[in-house]
């Protein structure tokens, strides 16, 4: 088996605090395959940010705890130095963040942000690079190229400031791309377009992709496989039809539950009773206890391991297989 | 029949005269130049013609992208904005230009939830003090009593009442929007302008947000404008959908009907864009990409505003019938009972077939 | 842009031509000696104050004085332009001795900014990078001591220590370059630009700090590290550049003020500038020379508005599009 691209080894991420240490990222474990699309999906405060934020080497080393490995082609980034990181940030993994708008400095043209990128990192003239970065936004379909190279990001609409980060963060040919919540802040058509675009891309950069998102809709379309994260760990992880057609955790069905469907027609949508925890007082015992609609005696006192069902498919519950296969079958998928 | 159609959305019957009447709203934001005097050189076309009946204890849903106006409708429709043409009736009496004491008496009507739960409570006043805000200033309900109020309301939005005293930073996001929603239902107004007010929430406090507003609704027989930029979170709660697009009312229908049987290709393209959380089923639906980017309001195309962007017109083939979508602005017409739209070329059953293979929730 | 410009011109003369009005009727409305006894000096007679009157127009109602004021400054009088009349205490032209005075008052700002500007903002990037640790911690304290020492504390303070006790520096006066050489007119101002720096470097230190510290937790500044930018990179180029272009506004103005006269600096150091002329003006009430004071004043400050609002959408792509 080829080595995986990206090995993330029982990372943990703690923030010492005034009212105590806030445990952002609690004993996080997954692979990442050349090419490949994994989807992490969860709420505020399920660490899914700040796991990604840590591979990046941007969490503050002095403000953040962080224990585990994370290697990548090999090499366990976690140890390096910020000389190390700087090397592999750009060429190696790019990341694009939420909000388009705050994310470009406003200050410089857009063409000359991506330049600067490339100029970083290769030893090339400052004339050829901005050559490389017009190319880079033709690619991602921004029309004009030339002349909005020579704008600035305000003089950009929310898609396109969107698009030209994309097209930054690909102007190397990272191996690994992380998009984290690219379209939470762009409208419903322009999100369809900015997807529609990672995918192309990917394909044509053989770029691996982690998509950083809230919305289980977006997941289901675009990606191989997908990991549920809640208070700092991952519930359950799978391929897409894992997740959507045999979800195996009381979180995951709490999910489905509570989006709303086109397709469906019920007047009430049924939440997630209760908010999620606080980092810094967990619950004992399975973090997800206090909200469960299913939680017995074991729940409260014994963590649930992250325990493989089949394949790639794995959840983290105390209930048995059976019982949950139940539960499924009956409530969660009979919902029409 | 598909499992859509078997189950109607929720169904409200309709009776009487409408709370809220609006036609011919029109509102621009001046653009000006000038070195001493400011000369309007142009608008902004924010809202450009809408006309919109909303029924008492009934939800309409109105959706649309940025710059689509919905927002500055429903403020218009308040009358935070004054409109630049058109007339607004309210509970059968013209407020249009409505002003002083008559207003303000209106104004306890007519409340608003607002998008952003962490800018729209003032964050050096207490829960208290917000959610009494408006029981004090239009003093319907004695001093002395006001705590007690403010306390009910928040019991009725599923807040602790001893929190009476806590600031809002203190509290969750969703529990701040709940906040929001006991300060709109303070004066027990008629109607509630919703603007967004789940967008900026996790997916799972939204269900609980729009279940309360649910539940309120039948509770206190509200009305309800909610305006989002999802077609599906607006399904859950309206009777009735518009879809807006650069400031004029694309499409509208009652129930399911705009879910099923669009008609607007713009209607089509939102419809089509919404994710499915059903991996087979979304590789097999039709996705339609929009190209570009919503043009901007101070300059709307000629025509038919959604031209420039349109699939259907560009798969018409035929010149002539181009040429009226470029030049001959469509009206909204109708397209069955409660069902209008606004295009000269309405989606056919074909691609409504492919767009509506929505997701069921259920195994593929 | 142009229009722009054209539009804060027009504003400009409007203003100066306000505040020269309300300086007029301020001077007119208060109670204080009359200006001809002033000018007529010991030997009064009424004769000659009726004279006197005639002579520089003190016989017109004030708001005619104003315009006549006015109408000089434009066309130019008897000695010269722009007219801007006698001093009635010196008896000597106006026009001569603003010039000279002015430039005494721009060697002191301009002396002044340099050192302020220097420390103030090093100070305050400093602290910035390393916030809350001891170093920013003392730097900050410091600058909140600065900030409570008024220059007629330091001022006498500084003396008292530098040039009574221990001799290092010269005393007070102004020596010019020309006459005096280098040594001579440097040493003897440098107790006047350290005293009157240390309060702005102490509030520019606040100000860089938090402004650098709100910038580098902007967005951009996340992107620019993920670009694997050098941090030297992402702080000069991404953080200062923004987070320094507020100051550009505040510094202009600062100059400005200073420009219309360091009244209390030039005071307590002796230094011939506008300051020190406006305290005589106004205790001889010298009309003219007030007015004249005042319009020079207003002018600076006026100008640099004009010049910082230019710069600032230079610097900032943002605001130029309106």
């Amino acid at each position: 088996m080829p080595e995986p691209l990206l090995e993330v080894k029982d990372l943990r991420v703690h923030f010492p605090t005034d009212d105590g240490i806030v445990k952002a990222v609690d004993g996080l474990s997954f692979t990442m395959a050349a090419g490949e699309t994994l989807g992490i999906v969860g709420e505020s405060g399920s660490g899914k940010s700040v796991s990604f934020l840590t591979v990046m080497g941007l969490i503050n080393k002095k403000s953040a705890i962080v224990e585990g490995q994370v290697l990548f082609q090999g090499q366990d980034l976690v140890q390096m130095s910020n000389d190390e990181l700087r090397e592999i940030r750009g060429p190696k993994i790019a990341m694009i963040f939420q909000d388009p708008m705050t994310s470009l400095h406003p200050f410089y043209k857009v063409g000359d942000q991506i330049a600067e990128m490339i100029l970083a990192h290769e030893d090339i003239s400052k004339k050829e690079a901005f050559v490389r970065s017009v190319e880079m936004l033709r690619r991602v379909n921004i029309p004009q190229p030339d002349e909005r190279a020579r704008q600035y990001p305000h003089e950009f609409s929310g898609g396109m400031r969107q698009r030209a980060m994309i097209a930054m963060a690909l102007s190397l040919n990272p191996d690994l791309l992380i998009a984290d919540e690219p379209t939470t802040a762009l409208d419903v058509t322009v999100q369809a377009q900015i997807l529609d675009l990672i995918d192309r891309l990917q394909s044509e950069f053989n770029t691996a992709v982690a998509l950083i998102t809230h919305d289980l809709g977006v997941v289901a379309e675009h990606c191989h496989h997908i990991q549920v994260m809640y208070a700092g760990k991952i519930v359950e992880e799978g391929t897409a039809e894992d997740i959507y057609y045999r979800p195996m955790m009381p979180y995951t069905w709490g999910l489905l539950r509570s989006l709303p469907r086109l397709g469906h027609d019920t007047d009430r949508l049924t939440p997630i009773s209760g908010a999620p925890p606080s980092l810094i007082f967990l619950p004992d015992g399975c973090s997800f206890s206090p909200r469960c609609p299913y939680v017995f005696d074991e729940c409260h006192a014994v963590e649930p391991e992250l325990l493989p069902i089949d394949g790639h498919h794995a959840a983290r519950c105390h209930l048995s297989l059976e019982d949950r296969e139940r539960i499924v079958a009956q409530e969660i998928l009979a919902t029409s | 029949m598909s499992v859509a159609e078997a189950t109607p959305m929720r169904e409200k019957p309709r009776s009487g005269e409408p709370l809220l009447r609006l036609q011919g709203i029109v509102k621009h934001f001046p653009i000006t130049r000038g070195i001493i005097f400011q000369k309007k050189v142009g608008a902004v076309h924010a809202v450009d013609g809408v006309d919109l009946d909303i029924y008492p204890g009934e939800t309409v849903g109105l959706v649309g992208e940025t710059g689509c106006g919905k927002s500055t409708l429903a403020r218009v429709a308040m009358r935070l904005h004054d409109a630049t043409d058109g007339t607004i009736w309210f509970d059968g009496r013209d407020i249009t230009r409505m002003k002083g004491e008559d207003l303000r008496v209106i104004r306890r009507d007519i409340q608003m939830i607002f998008q952003d739960p962490y800018a729209s409570l003032n964050p050096r006043k207490t829960v208290g003090t917000i959610v009494g805000a408006p029981l004090r200033l239009h003093k319907t309900v004695p001093k002395n009593q006001v705590k007690t109020e403010v306390q009910n309301l928040m019991e009725l939005v599923g807040l602790n009442p001893e929190h009476y005293n806590r600031y809002p930073h203190e509290f969750s996001g969703g529990q701040r929007q709940r906040i929001g929603v006991a300060r709109a239902l303070a004066l027990r107004p008629k109607m509630i302008v919703c603007d967004e007010p789940v967008s900026a929430l996790d997916v799972s406090i939204q269900a609980q947000i729009l279940n309360l507003l649910n539940d309120l609704q039948d509770e206190f027989n509200l009305t309800y404008l909610f305006i989002a930029h999802d077609l599906s979170v607006v399904k859950h709660i309206s009777d009735r959908v518009a879809v807006m697009y650069l400031g004029k009312i694309a499409e509208a229908a009652d129930g399911n009907e705009l879910y099923t049987q669009p008609k607007h290709p713009y209607t089509g393209a939102l419809l089509s864009a919404v994710p499915i959380a059903d991996p087979n089923l979304s590789k097999r639906k039709k996705r339609i990409i929009l190209e570009g980017d919503v043009p901007s309001p101070i300059n709307p195309p000629s025509g038919c505003r959604f031209h420039p962007r349109c699939y259907q017109m560009r798969s018409l083939g035929d010149p002539d019938k181009q040429e009226r979508c470029r030049t001959d602005e469509p009206q909204l017409v109708p397209h069955g009972p409660g069902h209008v739209a606004a295009c000269h070329f309405p989606l056919d059953a074909r691609i409504i077939e492919d767009l509506t293979e929505t997701d069921t929730g259920s195994s593929g | 842009m142009l229009r722009y410009i054209i539009r804060r011109v027009l504003w400009a003369i409007l203003v100066l031509l306000i505040v020269v009005f309300i300086t007029y009727m301020i001077f007119f409305l208060l109670p204080s000696g009359d200006p001809a006894v002033r000018l007529a000096g010991k030997n009064q007679t009424p004769q000659l104050l009726e004279q006197i009157r005639q002579q520089f127009g003190l016989n017109h109602p004030w708001y005619i004085q104003y315009l006549l004021f006015l109408k000089h400054a434009v066309i130019g009088d008897q000695y010269g332009w722009p007219g801007l009349g006698l001093s009635f205490i010196s008896k000597v032209p106006l026009k001569g001795i603003i010039f000279s005075r002015i430039a005494v008052t721009a060697q002191l700002a301009v002396g002044a900014a340099i050192v302020w500007l220097i420390v103030g903002i090093s100070v305050g990037i400093l602290s910035a990078l390393r916030p809350h640790t001891v170093g920013d911690r003392t730097a900050m304290g410091l600058a909140v001591l600065a900030i409570s020492m008024p220059v007629f504390f330091l001022g006498p303070l500084a003396l008292y220590i530098f040039w009574f006790k221990l001799g290092w520096l010269p005393g007070t006066g102004y020596y010019s370059l020309g006459q005096y050489g280098f040594g001579t007119w440097f040493s003897h101002w440098i107790l006047p630009w350290v005293v009157l720096a240390v309060l702005y470097a102490a509030f520019y230190a606040r100000l860089s700090r938090s402004n650098l510290m709100e910038t580098m937790s902007e967005d951009y500044i996340r992107t620019a590290r993920a670009k694997g930018l050098t941090e030297k990179r992402v702080v000069l180029k991404h953080g200062l550049r923004a987070g320094l272009t507020p100051i550009v506004t505040v510094f202009g103005l600062d100059l400005a003020a200073l420009l219309g006269g360091a009244i209390i600096t030039e005071s307590i150091f002796n230094l011939p500038g506008i300051g020190q002329l406006t305290v005589q003006a106004v205790g001889g009430q010298d009309l003219n020379t007030i007015a004249v004071i005042t319009l020079v004043a207003a002018v600076f400050v006026v100008v640099a508005n004009l010049v910082v609002d230019v710069l600032y959408a230079f610097l900032d792509p943002r605001v130029r599009f309106e």
